[in-house]
């Protein structure tokens, strides 16, 4: 996790004698905003905790005799 | 069916993730909160398959991983998105993806082939490590590790021109006069 604010650059301004150098930091900006973003909307919903759908169907489940349908008889654990 | 408390503790526990993960793949809450579900009647049907001591989450979410993947194929034929169905599928339903604030970086995660959209969530949000993803997704370090390069290039790459076309010309008054003109 880096801790930059997006807008902010990581490095002081520089004079703009090299466009390429410019080009790489201005894509360091960018991606240092976008990981951000991504992981506050993922955050966004983590916060939302345990929809009531899932806890009852949890209890649903443990009321029951039987096993939880498994359509599929493969394991989910392999790639 | 009696579930082991610990184990019922932990399925729940991972749900809010899942949930994350789910959307982030699919772009639509009511699908992905289908798959958490699904993901968990598989994982209480064979939880006997858990082993205790490994880790829960990474469990769960290879599960939904798989999951996602084969109704994807399924539904599309295809791995990637070539012809852009998932974008599509994304703006014909507005209103079941919950912030306007990210839509850019959806409509962008959404252009991501599969393969790198979902290495991209398990290492840049989901706060897996490589070797945790590689498990995930059933490949090599290396590649989750290349796949991870290539979706943050291709994302800054998409997300530096849109920001461009934003500080140009205002496309806003643009598309007005635009249309008052040609009407």
């Amino acid at each position: 996790m880096t801790d930059d604010k997006p807008g902010k650059p990581e490095q002081p301004m520089t004079m703009h004698q090299n466009p390429q150098k410019d080009g790489a930091r201005l894509s360091k900006e960018i991606q240092a905003r976008i990981g951000q973003q991504l992981r506050s909307m993922y955050d966004d919903v983590v916060k939302e905790g345990v929809p009531s759908r899932f806890a009852a169907l949890i209890e649903q489940i443990e009321n029951s005799d039987d096993q939880p349908k498994d359509t599929d008889s493969s394991k989910g654990s392999r790639g | 069916m009696k579930i082991d408390p610990h184990l019922r503790d932990a399925v729940l526990a991972a749900v809010p993730s899942l949930r994350a993960f789910a959307i982030s793949l699919s772009g639509n809450v009511d699908r992905a909160d289908d798959l958490v579900q699904e993901t968990m009647l598989r994982a209480l049907a064979n939880i006997h398959s858990f082993q205790p001591g490994t880790n829960m989450s990474a469990w769960l979410f290879t599960i939904l991983r798989n999951l996602f993947r084969s109704e994807y194929r399924k539904r599309r034929r295809e791995v990637e998105d070539a012809d852009g169905s998932y974008a599509a599928n994304l703006k014909s339903q507005p209103e079941q993806n919950a912030k306007v604030e990210y839509n850019e970086l959806r409509e962008a995660l959404a252009k991501l082939p599969a393969d790198q959209r979902e290495a991209l969530i398990l290492v840049g949000a989901s706060g897996f490590s490589y070797e945790e993803a590689a498990a995930i997704s059933g490949c090599a370090v290396g590649t989750i590790k290349s796949r991870v390069n290539r979706a943050r290039n291709r994302l800054a790459e998409m997300m530096s021109l849109d920001s461009a076309e934003d500080f140009g010309p205002d496309r806003e008054t643009q598309a007005v006069m635009g249309g008052t003109h040609r009407r």
